[in-house]
Formats: C-alpha cells, sequence, structure tokens
C-alpha cells in the first residue's frame, strides 16, 4: 500500500524517534510511505498566531506538492502539522475569495480535495486485523494513559475526529496491543504547548497536572500521537522535578512506539533509547528481541 | 458582513469593524456567558480573562484590548472555541488580535513575538524549522543565555538538535510566500 506522508519538521529533530518509529512499522506492516518532494514547514504556531495568510499558504504549498506526485492520501503524524494542514484546506474550500488570494500568493491553483490522515487514523486506515496480525508481544497488564492534547480533536467542525470531549480512538489502537488504557481526565487538557521556551512556567504547570492526574488514575505511561505534547510531557519533567520534590518519573510513549513495541520490534529501532524519562522501567518486563518476519 | 462596515475605509473603523470585514469573525456573537474563561487551561496566567479582551472589543475600548497580554498568553488549544455555545472561534480572535497589533507596533508581551519571529525567520530562510538557530536567536533576543542550558548538550547527543539547517531546494517559493504574505 502507497501513502503520501509529511513528516514535518519536529520528526527530523526534536520528534526523531517518532519518525523512525513510524517508518519501521510501516515498513513491518508493509505500507510505503512516499514522502512529498521537497516539502516545507506548515509555519506551526508562529504563523497562525502572527499571519493568517501566511499561515494557510505554507501548508498549500505542501498540499500542492503532494496532489502533483499523485498523491491522494497524506498521513501527518505530528498532530500540529495535522491541524494546520486541515485548516488551510477547510479554509479555501469554504470560502473563495481565500482560496484567490492563497492561489495569487503561489502562483498556482490549488487543488485541495487530497485526503489528510492523522496517526490514529492512520492505524484504522491500514485495518485493524492487520496489526493484530502482526502481533508478537502481548501487553496485557501494562496501564497507560490515551493523551490526545489539543490539535488532533480542535476545532470539531474542522478536523471532525473522534468525539471532543470524550474521544475514545487512540484507546481502541492501544487496546490491540494488549495494553489497557485508564479512564482518566486530562486526555484533551493542553500541555501548553508552544509556549515551552517562551513561558517554561505555564508547560511546567499545565504538564503537571496531566502526568500527576495520569498517575493518580493508575497509568504507568503516557501515550501521544504529537511531537509537543511528547517534549512537553517527556523533556520537561527534568523542570516539574525542580518544582515538585515528590515528583516521579512517567514515561511518556509515541502510540507508534507502543504498537512497535507489541510487534516485538527492537527499541533502539524504534527510538525509545532517544526519550529523557527512561522508559525501561515500565518495560522491561516485556523481552524485546526482534522477531524476524515469517 | 453588515453594510456599514462595508462602507468605511479601514482607518476610520473600529476594531470590531475592521476584525468582521478583514477575517469575517462577528464580535457581536459573544453574549459574555464567560464558558471560555471558565475552561481556558491558561486562565491563571491572565490578568484580563478571554471573555472580557471580547467585551472590550465590543466596548470599543481597541486600545486596552489590543494591549492586553491575554492575547499573548492564549496558547491556542481551541478549547474556547470548541465549547462556545455561540460558535464564536475565540481562537481565532486571539490570533486576529496580534496579527493586529503586530500591524500596529502594538506588543505587550515581546519575549512571544521574539520568539515567532525567530521562528519565522528559520522558515523563511530554509523552508524548514530549525531549532538551533530559532533558540540561539531567541535567547540574544531576551538576554537569558543559560535558560535550559541543561538540557541542550542531551539534545544535542540524542540527535534531536542539529548545528545546520537542512535547506529545502525550493527556497525561492518560500521567499515568495513570505513577501506576498507580508504586504500590508
Amino acid at each position: 500500500m502507497d501513502i503520501g506522508y509529511y513528516p514535518g519538521c519536529s520528526l527530523t529533530g526534536t520528534a526523531k524517534e517518532y519518525d523512525q518509529s513510524i517508518r519501521r512499522i510501516f515498513s513491518e506492516l508493509g505500507v510505503n510511505l512516499i514522502e512529498v518532494e521537497d516539502w516545507s514547514c506548515c509555519g506551526a504556531t508562529s504563523a497562525h498566531a502572527t499571519n493568517h495568510l501566511l499561515s494557510l499558504a505554507l501548508p498549500l504549498r505542501n498540499i500542492n506538492l503532494a496532489k502533483r506526485q499523485g498523491l491522494k492520501e497524506l498521513f501527518i503524524p505530528c498532530a500540529a502539522c495535522y491541524n494546520r494542514f486541515v485548516v488551510a484546506q477547510y479554509e479555501v474550500n469554504r470560502d473563495a475569495s481565500v482560496r484567490k488570494e492563497i492561489e495569487n500568493i503561489l502562483e498556482e491553483t490549488i487543488e485541495a480535495d487530497i485526503r489528510i490522515i492523522n496517526m490514529i487514523e492512520m492505524f484504522e486506515y491500514i485495518g485493524k486485523d492487520a496489526i493484530t496480525a502482526r502481533k508478537r508481544k502481548d501487553l496485557k497488564g501494562f496501564k497507560v494513559a490515551a493523551y490526545y492534547g489539543c490539535l488532533l480533536l480542535r476545532p470539531p467542525a474542522v478536523v471532525k475526529f473522534d468525539d471532543p470531549e470524550q474521544p475514545s480512538s487512540m484507546e481502541e489502537i492501544i487496546r490491540l496491543t494488549g495494553a489497557e488504557p485508564i479512564e482518566w481526565s486530562f486526555k484533551t487538557e493542553c500541555c501548553g504547548a508552544s509556549h515551552s521556551i517562551t513561558n517554561t512556567n505555564i508547560v511546567v504547570t499545565l504538564s503537571k497536572r496531566i502526568i500527576d492526574d495520569a498517575r493518580e488514575m493508575g497509568a504507568e505511561a503516557i501515550i501521544v500521537a504529537c511531537p509537543m505534547c511528547h517534549s512537553n510531557l517527556d523533556m520537561r519533567q527534568r523542570n516539574i522535578a525542580k518544582v515538585d520534590a515528590q515528583h516521579r518519573n512517567m514515561p511518556v510513549l509515541y502510540l507508534s512506539e507502543l504498537v512497535g513495541i507489541s510487534m516485538g520490534l527492537d527499541r533502539e529501532a524504534l527510538g525509545l533509547n532517544l526519550h529523557f524519562i527512561d522508559t525501561e522501567p515500565v518495560l522491561s518486563r516485556f523481552s524485546t528481541a526482534i522477531v524476524t518476519k515469517e | 458582513m453588515s453594510s456599514h462596515t462595508a462602507i468605511k475605509s479601514k482607518e476610520n473603523m473600529t476594531l470590531a469593524e475592521e476584525i468582521e470585514s478583514l477575517y469575517g469573525i462577528d464580535v457581536w456573537r459573544c453574549y459574555q456567558c464567560g464558558k471560555c474563561s471558565a475552561g481556558c487551561p491558561v486562565r491563571v496566567f491572565m490578568k484580563v480573562a478571554p471573555n472580557k479582551v471580547v467585551r472590550l472589543v465590543q466596548l470599543g475600548m481597541d486600545e486596552e484590548a489590543l494591549k492586553s497580554e491575554t492575547i499573548w498568553i492564549c496558547a491556542g488549544c481551541l478549547t474556547c472555541s470548541t465549547r462556545c455555545p455561540q460558535n464564536f472561534d475565540i481562537a481565532k480572535f486571539m490570533d486576529v488580535l496580534k496579527e493586529i497589533a503586530i500591524k500596529r507596533g502594538i506588543i505587550t508581551r515581546k519575549d512571544a513575538m521574539n520568539f515567532h519571529r525567530a521562528f519565522l525567520k528559520q522558515v523563511e530562510a530554509n523552508g524548514k524549522a530549525f531549532e538551533f538557530g530559532l533558540i540561539r536567536d531567541y535567547k540574544l533576543s531576551t538576554f537569558n543565555l543559560f535558560q535550559d542550558m541543561d538540557l541542550a548538550p542531551e539534545m544535542f547527543f540524542k540527535g534531536k538538535i542539529k548545528l545546520f539547517p537542512h535547506k529545502i531546494r525550493n527556497r525561492e517559493a518560500i521567499k515568495k510566500i513570505f513577501n506576498r504574505t507580508n504586504k500590508e
């Protein structure tokens, strides 16, 4: 199966284990990820917070590149990029004058009918049976908190994905691995997102609340599908530990890593060694030998 | 768009009229229930609650609205827009107010603006984000060089931060996008 792939900037740097685990598991699952040629940044928060037209033109350049490459679906694992693409597509499809304006900026017509797929939808798209068929390890007893954050779900009228207040799609993927999603109250709360560098105290406060609730409800790890959520929840635990002497480490795994572990893939191949919070204490009970394809 | 806003020139418009005519956001949709502020995860970091910024614009207190730190503290999590019973996109309203404040040179939170500038500078030059350049430029702008210095070496050794940017081939296309969207 061929499918378009837009990794986005984070996955080439701070979230390289997300990219690494995605490429590894989808090659196992027989999915051929076709990277958008010469893709560029979506503009992220800095574009949409300061310049509306720029925030639409940057994703739409990439949508046009993907279309020209003949791609019909575009898998975007970064929740933030995914959101910017879906919003840009929505805006030009809704408003002919905005479309004209962006077409003038790009000097090309926009064909925004490509299907954009987030990380959870990607698993749904290739099929739960395919994931189950490739499972080599049952993660029974591994209690995890499914954390969606903001940008996969909101705004609901635009992303049209799951329930914005009580989502459950990630839990369904988690259950395929044998791991057990817990019930908790913070799965759609914000981690502070792009305030990480400018207002670290905001991120520390919000991320601490998320981690504390996950632990209180019995989670051993938090599962995410967003590089910003990951860096705030994983890396910023160093800062949380400085303000809270009682803080205990909470491993944060990408959904792709969790699925990879259930496939019996090597932890380094999945990039788990690149996290700030060691995942070994919660994963050591699941043996990690690579299972060769039969 | 209401007819009376269409005939006014931009200079004579109130902020509410400008927001409606340029961005299609009608501030009068908001009836001040306060649900946005109740669910806002960063409300405690703000002096003025989100719904009160909308009220300032409704009352024509444009300067106060554009000067409020609230528009810069908004994390863009979209919880407010999702829950608004009037379908008023308050998160977009916050973005629009920042954009207008920038155009008028009213930048209350220079730290946030410096971050955005540093981020977009790298995108404009390389076509992609470049964390090392972003953090270097941002830190130089804040004079807070030692913040996060404990995390930096580990990021580098894990290969999460590179010393040189990855440049896309068609940087001309990106330059063009930046030039054309920066025009007033």
